[in-house]
């Protein structure tokens, strides 16, 4: 049993800390449209589409404010924040609910080094960790499972799966080798992140760079300037060493909106306003989402999500 | 045959996989940031009782379990197994112990119980949530004292055993928890209505 109301005090209390964390360190604290005609499409994240009889118009409950914010940053203001409600239909889970409250933060002149630094100190600040261990991506799959998943084929992370006796799902594709490393990712590694200090995984694969910027390392490999951060075990933070260029933007949404129609669902809108905004240049930057509900739970030591809402899916 | 999308997962779902009837005891929504969302299911064969893990991407269905559930309350012991009759039609129904496992120490002649049918089978059931037994042995109470964090094993009626405070006696009534095993409160004789 867990004290509900015990619960939200000190969630309360945790906002309380995060928003005094980005006001000592200069950030101005930002709000941007729940709702908006725009989206940032993604292959696997589902926005809600709200329609309106009255206007005749869709738009969609946004799945993360990073549209917005990266219009304020390319206006010209350097260091923002936000605590915001974000929506994402069918995720509902022990660490997942469709409404869920995200903090998410961009500062001029970061680069991924720096991105990463600042989401540390917040960890250690708001949560008391120790210092976050860096582990590039590659190292772990390498170091977990024996395997380079920059180079690997389809097969090889397949007969990796299954050496490593992992619950393979039916109907995998053979050639996306993306759905592979996450299979591999949530079975065998996310479990083993983050458990005495937190892990922070950085130099994603170039196929799954989303917003970030790629970069060539000394082994002559790509990567995407991206990190996550873990702690027991919980994906607790997204950052990217942000993608500044609107030309290859509008090329990967494009991607991303054909391997949406691929898999049967519908292309979603561009976001015009923020490619727009960023032919007129958006600052070198890095940005960062954190779940705070996640945040809450670790705090606190709860077991799932709902624990630390005042209403999640289960009780609304 | 009616179906299940990954959306509709949940704890308890039964669902049928190359006709065998499984039940969802565990399901875990996962989804890298990024990543496509996986649902790693822990899945119980209903016939054989064995769990196995199971993992579905996002999208993909499954068949719904052609099962039926239906009151049935317990008749008696025919050697090893236990004779069932369904409330409304009369239809008899045999378990073995295999399939009533720890249950069967808190089964009692005339107990409505919930049968699980597959293909005409039964293949399980489900006790009430409370039952009230009466308590063949324990140790004597210990005069005075009526604190209930002193606790002694009491063998009830149908052979289960499970700990009670120390101011029961033989012949008392105990409502009882069949999920937990667990002692809920004393009780009055239930045929004393």
């Amino acid at each position: 049993m867990f004290n509900r109301i015990q619960n939200l005090q000190r969630r309360s209390e945790l906002l309380n800390r995060l928003r005094s964390f980005f006001y000592d360190r200069n950030f101005i604290e930002v709000e941007t449209p729940l709702l908006s005609s725009e989206v940032i499409p993604e292959l696997h994240i589902e926005p809600i589409a709200v329609s309106s009889d009255a206007t005749r118009r869709t738009a969609f409950l946004q799945a993360s404010p990073e549209l917005h914010m990266k219009r304020l940053l390319a206006e010209g203001m350097p260091a923002i924040f936000q605590v915001t409600r974000s929506f994402r239909a069918d995720e509902l889970g022990r660490l997942h609910n469709p409404e869920f409250t995200l903090v998410e933060w961009y500062r001029e002149g970061d680069d991924m080094q720096a991105g990463m630094n600042l989401l540390d100190e917040l960890c250690q600040t708001l949560l008391g960790t120790p210092p976050a261990r860096r582990i590039r991506y590659g190292e772990a799959f390498q170091e977990l499972l024996e395997i380079c998943p920059h180079t690997a084929t389809c097969e090889q992370l397949a007969t990796c799966a299954k050496r490593n006796a992992i619950a393979i799902p039916e109907n995998m594709p053979t050639t996306d080798r993306n759905e592979w490393l996450n299979l591999l990712l949530t079975a065998r590694i996310e479990p083993q992140l983050g458990l005495t200090a937190p892990d922070l995984l950085y130099d994603y694969p170039a196929s799954q760079s989303a917003l970030a910027k790629l970069a060539i390392r000394d082994d002559g490999i790509e990567v995407a300037e991206r990190f996550e951060l873990y702690w027991k075990g919980v994906e607790l933070a997204n950052g990217y060493h942000e993608l500044t260029d609107a030309a290859e933007l509008r090329e990967r949404l494009t991607v991303v909106n054909q391997q949406r129609e691929l898999a049967g669902r519908h292309a979603l809108p561009m976001p015009e306003s923020l490619l727009a905004a960023m032919q007129l240049g958006l600052p070198n930057s890095s940005g960062c989402a954190l779940g705070f509900d996640r945040l809450a739970v670790l705090a606190i030591g709860a077991e799932k999500i709902g624990e630390v809402m005042a209403f999640s899916e289960e009780n609304n | 045959m009616p179906t299940y999308s990954t959306n509709e997962f949940r704890k308890g779902l039964k669902i049928q996989i190359d006709g065998i009837p499984f039940q969802m005891i565990e399901m875990n929504f996962r989804k890298p940031g990024k990543g496509n969302a996986l649902y790693e299911c822990k899945l119980k064969n209903l016939v054989r009782g064995t769990v196995t893990d199971k993992t579905y991407r996002a999208g993909q269905t499954v068949e719904a379990a052609d099962v039926s559930e239906f009151t049935a309350s317990f008749l008696y012991k025919q050697g090893e197994d236990f004779v069932f009759m369904k409330s409304d039609d009369y239809e008899q129904y045999e378990l073995t112990p295999d399939q009533l496992g720890d249950d069967a120490k808190f089964l009692k002649e005339g107990m409505e119980c919930s049968l699980l049918v597959f293909n005409d089978n039964p293949i399980g059931v489900t006790l009430p949530n409370h039952v009230i037994l009466q308590v063949q042995y324990c140790e004597p109470a210990v005069k005075g004292n009526t604190a209930t964090n002193v606790s002694k094993p009491v063998t009830l009626e149908t052979g289960a055993e499970v700990l009670a405070p120390a101011f029961i006696n033989i012949g008392d009534w105990l409502r009882v928890d069949t999920r937990t095993q667990s002692y809920i409160e004393r009780s009055k004789d239930p045929n004393e209505g």
